[in-house]
């Protein structure tokens, strides 16, 4: 928390939800009210309820947490899963409730005219109990339903958030929204708390759902502008994933690291970059593999940690194949430079996955890191979202100054690009493809380093074969031109002279 | 015992807690003769008690007994809704 009250300029109370901090360029307006408007599902009362409890695990701040809907039980209960005790917090008086959810058995009839003054009164009360200095009130829809007359409830939650702001506190009111894109509340709500408003989304996307959070706006604060997408976990609720807040800073390393072939070392130059990120693309069963397997044998022989995220074979598989290619991945792991990691893409949304590798690299710390197939995490995801999931892993494996070498499976048989490669090539530094070559009735394979940022490289498309010590790769295809595009042809002896004699004077 | 008991939450001295007392007392000497207990709750002085009856507008007058229990909100100044709101509204017409 900052204070600069001199110039009356707008401080920000840090909320310590993972992210946001980030994207509100320091967190929410101090002392003032912010209105959190989402649709059915779309996570704002576990918003509203980490708001307070990253305050009290910090131990920066207690709060008051107002519900005019779900019962106290309820939350009490609900909010157990992401390991937020709150009744433990409500007996350190850290933690207290307003309940003002309906009775379901009491009706009551309006004689005359009324104000919320008990429930200011029952607020100011909670706040000076527990010393809050956050304030949680969810969610606005429920206390229209329970009076009748829209416009006394508005002017009194205007009178509230008055009263809050005399006291101190930074408040999150949630509101229930009807549609995804159009008016920002139900029942008018922004007129009275007009000055901060965030929106939670929850969009159905090719079958697909998808949560993001927008800073729609900040009156008189700067902050990030457009949607971020985030996800709910079970250890820690609401996580932003941040992409404006990735900065090109990474450092670049002229340290070289071995491929795990040192064929493909010489063609590189003398390896890969330590901090550089490899893509391998390729049909499938040409050899990706293979390369990755390579890739983290090579790291173990150096001496270096390795993991491995497997999205397309159980453990069982990838073992006994990296057996066939003799490298035994179990004598690795049990000697603790190796982790491998494997699940099935459809089991989280993609920025599940982007959390959990990300806190995988944190705890194993590895030199390197490989991904099998992006191709396969396509599948469960947006193109937008993979788009960002590439950015979120590609930036973040570079701040760890980490080698990340990623598979990519094309579609055709032969020759072609994957949609991932759309995504993804600017962003590599290096990108090998693997090639069917049809020549005589003959499946054979071919390899080219197209493109190594920073460093000269072999720029033949050269044959290898695949046997059980691993890959081999061996001579250029002098005689087969049209590789690359999916449609080798053979060329004459005739022609082959020409064209090497085509520069000559 | 007797055979009404009301709580009246209110807010503070204001003409609209002021009202609600006269008007509610104008009913119990109307309508309930000797047979009601009265209290009065200031919400600023026992917010406790606003709590436990989770009261949220003022006023706010609540029929404890007879059972069920009643809630009637607002100054108390449409008789009408206040005698069916205690059922009373037999005694409307006599």
């Amino acid at each position: 928390m900052q204070r600069d009250i001199t110039n009356n300029e707008i401080i920000k109370l840090e909320t310590l939800i993972p992210g946001f901090d980030h994207i509100s360029n320091g967190g929410l307006p101090l002392n003032r009210t912010t209105l959190v408007a989402g649709s059915a599902g779309s996570a704002k009362t576990v918003f509203a309820a980490q708001f307070l409890a990253a305050g009290i695990i910090t131990n920066t701040a207690s709060g008051v947490f107002v519900t005019f809907e779900e019962s106290v039980d309820d939350i009490r209960r609900n909010m157990k899963g992401f390991g937020w005790e709150i009744e433990k917090w409500e007996k350190e008086n850290k933690w207290a409730f307003v309940d003002a959810s309906p009775e379901p058995h009491e009706s009551s009839i309006v004689a005359g005219e009324y104000d919320l003054g008990a429930l200011l009164a029952r607020i100011e009360n909670a706040i000076t109990k527990v010393k809050a200095t956050r304030l949680s009130l969810d969610s606005l829809g429920a206390i229209f339903t329970q009076f009748s007359d829209s416009a006394i409830i508005r002017r009194e939650l205007f009178r509230i958030s008055v009263a809050l702001k005399k006291m101190g506190v930074t408040a999150v009111l949630t509101a229930e929204r009807t549609q995804e894109y159009g008016e920002i509340a139900r029942y008018g709500v922004e007129e009275f708390v007009a000055d901060n408003v965030v929106i939670l989304r929850n969009i159905l996307e090719d079958e697909k759902r998808r949560r993001t959070i927008e800073i729609l706006k900040y009156r008189g604060t700067s902050h990030q502008k457009g949607e971020f997408p985030f996800t709910v976990t079970p250890e820690k609720g609401v996580i932003i994933i941040p992409l404006s807040a990735i900065e090109l800073k990474q450092k670049s390393s002229n340290l070289r690291i071995s491929s795990g072939s040192t064929e493909l070392d010489k063609m590189c130059g003398g390896g890969f970059f330590r901090d550089s990120v490899i893509l391998v693309s390729g049909a499938t069963g040409t050899g990706k593999t293979l390369m990755a397997t390579e890739f983290m044998a090579g790291a173990a022989a150096g001496n270096e940690r390795c993991l491995l995220f497997a999205f397309e074979e159980s453990r069982e598989q990838l073992f006994r194949n990296a057996t066939g290619w003799g490298i035994d991945f179990e004598k690795l792991e049990n000697e603790g430079t190796l982790k491998v990691v494997c699940e099935y893409p459809e089991v989280a949304g993609l920025e599940d996955h982007l959390i959990e590798i990300k806190q995988v690299i944190e705890e194993f710390r590895p030199t390197r890191v490989a991904i099998d197939s992006l191709s396969a995490l396509e599948r469960v995801s947006t193109i937008k979202g993979f788009r960002e999931f590439i950015i979120g892993v590609t930036s973040f494996i570079k701040q760890k100054e980490i080698a990340g070498l990623f598979t990519s499976t094309t579609s055709t048989l032969m020759g072609g690009s994957s949609i991932t490669e759309g995504h993804i090539s600017t962003i590599t530094d290096s990108i090998i493809l693997l090639r069917y070559v049809e020549t005589f009735g003959e499946m054979r394979r071919g390899l080219t380093v197209l493109k190594m940022r920073g460093s000269m490289h072999d720029k033949d498309i050269r044959e290898f074969t695949i046997d059980n010590n691993g890959m081999h790769i061996g001579k250029p295809f002098r005689d087969v031109t049209g590789i690359i595009s999916g449609n080798p042809q053979k060329i004459q002896k005739g022609d082959f002279d020409r064209l090497d004699n085509l520069f000559d004077e | 015992m007797k055979k009404y008991l009301l709580k009246l939450y209110v807010t503070g001295k204001t003409p609209r807690s002021e009202k609600a007392i006269i008007n509610l007392k104008r009913i119990c000497r109307d309508y309930l003769n000797e047979e009601y207990e009265l209290q009065v709750i200031d919400v600023i002085e026992n917010p406790q008690y606003a709590e436990e009856d989770k009261i949220l507008a003022t006023p706010t007058l609540i029929r404890v007994l007879p059972p069920p229990i009643r809630r009637i909100i607002g100054d108390l100044s449409e008789k009408d809704k206040v005698l069916i709101g205690l059922d009373l509204e037999k005694m409307l017409h006599s």
